[in-house]
């Protein structure tokens, strides 16, 4: 038997997007920092001494960027984790996760929490928490509905219920204080880091941490699921709770980073593509790749929006621009094979 | 070991397809399901293989009801060969063939080397070892039904069900399938094929069983069972029977 294909030259390409990202996100910006200044302040963080550069570029790389970049890295990596689960479980390249209501959900979470002028925490949980009622309804409903094809009533009753979310967003943007509480939704709405701080790291990383993982250890059966129903089924993989489980754990993830960053939507769906074509379809290699270049991706698009004008541009509308052309691309090609 | 369908009711959710159904399958033997389109051949099918449930009736599997066994263990005894389809995602020959190794692994398990050698195995056994390492989707339609059979073998089941083997393979391979499920058989396996051609069944099978509208015409062994006048009333069409010194074929009239 021929050798199987080498994962190592699309790796090394994942994780040179990776840190060509990092360290773009770290130097460049309005208060620009050297290559050098940043290397010593790190090797200083790392070793324990006192770094010899002025204490500005210090603050601005580790208490500034720092923990935008940590954030810009976790939810690239988990949106592009849940594209990737989201695609293999519905055997459609053109999927995001979006599609399942988890995004509208947490920003109606997101919207109301800031109507009731919660604080940062208990908006996140709040946000959360409606992304997972979103996908529970479109689970409850998809399933009570009789059909042959239940991925496409799961599909259909996710954009149905999603534009339900989305007109309850619509109505607390409504009834919102114009002046205070208005500009700070629609700012979220629209996705943005910059107000990303260390404390949000940990509630961001443990549930991206704890979905991935479940995602990672189901991945030889989420192969299987990628096969018609049956066929799994006839495989000997129970489809039914399997897909309960990577739905929660694919939902899980998206809301995390919903909760933190806001909604930025595309990137669940440019990236896992972009990380099957270096890696190819196993989900063993792919949710890893996908995760390092949705990172890597997220970092690059971040570091755009906040350097390319004198304002920083939301970050979903940048992933936008570069998502919708991509995915009319995807769209006209799509009846050629996907490696 | 035998799969037995017993007073089978066959349908899905809102209509019923068959009622009355009894089918027997033992290890070693080949039984050929032959009727019109729309039939029932494989809503059967997908029932013995305990895909759908039965409506009414029971499907049994060595002595015990098959409903009461979990889907692994189903995967492990009988083994599902689908017409085939274009994958969504490019998987290599070698990945598809390994899917067939699901049902021995649990649940967070990968391909181990002894799967990969089983993997291996079937590939060669089906002389398609060169393909391993090609994409699924890159492949001619004969070959992804000889790697979808390979897959089957891979489950190292007890009985294999086929829904129409040769449906989108070219004369040649169409051999090579027969050839392939006569071994299957030799080799102790208990196999279950659709076709729409009764000199397959003639060719490869050791009985026939007729399925018109839901209802069993006539069952037992393939030389008694496929004459003209039988499958003149199986496909409500007529049929022209050739007869030399190597034996009978049937031509469509």
């Amino acid at each position: 038997m021929s050798k199987p294909r080498s994962a190592v030259p699309g790796f090394a390409i994942a994780i040179a997007v990776l840190i060509a990202g990092l360290l773009l996100a770290l130097t460049v910006g309005r208060y620009p920092v050297g290559l050098g200044e940043l290397m010593s302040v790190l090797y200083a963080k790392v070793t324990g001494h006192v770094a010899d550069v002025s204490p500005a570029v210090e603050s601005v790389i580790l208490q500034v960027r720092g923990p935008r970049v940590m954030a810009a890295m976790l939810v690239g990596a988990a949106l592009a984790v849940a594209g990737t689960a989201f695609q293999g479980l519905f055997r459609n390249p053109l999927v995001s996760p979006d599609i399942l209501g988890a995004s509208s959900g947490a920003a109606l979470g997101a919207v109301l929490g800031i109507y009731l002028s919660l604080g940062v925490f208990a908006i996140q949980t709040i946000a959360f928490l409606g992304g997972l009622i979103a996908v529970g309804v479109v689970y409850v409903i998809g399933a009570s509905v009789r059909s042959r094809d239940p991925i496409l009533v799961l599909v259909l009753t996710g954009v149905v219920v999603g534009s339900l979310f989305g007109a309850g967003v619509g109505l607390v943007k409504y009834l919102a204080d114009p002046y205070n509480q208005l500009p700070a939704m629609t700012f979220w709405l629209l996705g943005s880091l910059s107000a990303t701080g260390v404390r949000d790291l940990l509630p961001l990383f443990g549930p991206v941490a704890a979905g991935a993982a479940v995602l990672v250890a189901l991945r030889w059966r989420m192969n299987v699921m990628s096969l018609p129903e049956e066929e799994a089924r006839a495989l000997g993989v129970a489809t039914g709770p399997l897909r309960i489980a990577i739905v929660a754990a694919a939902t899980l993830v998206t809301s995390a980073s919903v909760a933190t960053a806001g909604i930025i939507g595309w990137v669940g769906l440019v990236v896992p593509h972009l990380a099957r074509s270096l890696v190819g379809p196993d989900f063993a290699r792919l949710l890893p790749a996908a995760a390092i270049l949705g990172g890597g991706y997220l970092l690059l698009i971040d570091t755009l929006a906040r350097t390319m004008a004198q304002v920083e541009i939301p970050l979903g509308i940048l992933t936008a621009v570069i998502g919708t052309p991509f995915f009319i691309w995807l769209l006209t090609s799509v009846q050629k094979n996907w490696s | 070991m035998i799969l037995e369908g017993r007073q089978l009711t066959i349908g899905y959710q809102d209509r019923v397809v068959g009622a009355g159904l009894n089918v027997k399958l033992e290890n070693g033997e080949v039984l050929a399901l032959l009727g019109p389109n729309g039939g029932g051949k494989t809503t059967l099918l997908k029932t013995l293989l305990g895909l759908l449930s039965p409506k009414a009736g029971e499907v049994r599997l060595d002595g015990a009801a098959l409903a009461s066994r979990t889907v692994r263990e189903r995967a492990r005894l009988i083994a599902y060969v689908p017409q085939t389809h274009i994958a969504t995602f490019a998987f290599s020959v070698e990945a598809v063939v390994l899917m067939g190794r699901t049902a021995h692994g649990d649940l967070f398990a990968r391909p181990t080397s002894q799967d990969r050698r089983v993997a291996a195995t079937m590939l060669d056994r089906l002389g398609i070892a060169q393909l391993a390492q090609r994409p699924y989707t890159m492949i001619s339609g004969g070959e992804r039904q000889l790697v979808l059979l390979a897959r089957a073998l891979a489950q190292e089941p007890q009985f294999i069900v086929l829904d129409e083997p040769t449906a989108n393979l070219d004369f040649g391979n169409q051999g090579k399938v027969m050839r392939e499920i006569r071994a299957l058989a030799s080799s102790g396996l208990g196999v279950l094929f659709t076709t729409h051609d009764p000199n397959h069944a003639l060719r490869a099978a050791d009985r026939a069983y007729l399925l018109r509208d839901g209802e069993r015409l006539a069952e037992g062994p393939v030389k008694q069972i496929l004459t003209r006048e039988r499958l003149e009333a199986l496909y409500g069409a007529s049929v022209q029977m050739i007869t030399d010194a190597a034996g009978t074929a049937f031509i469509p009239g």
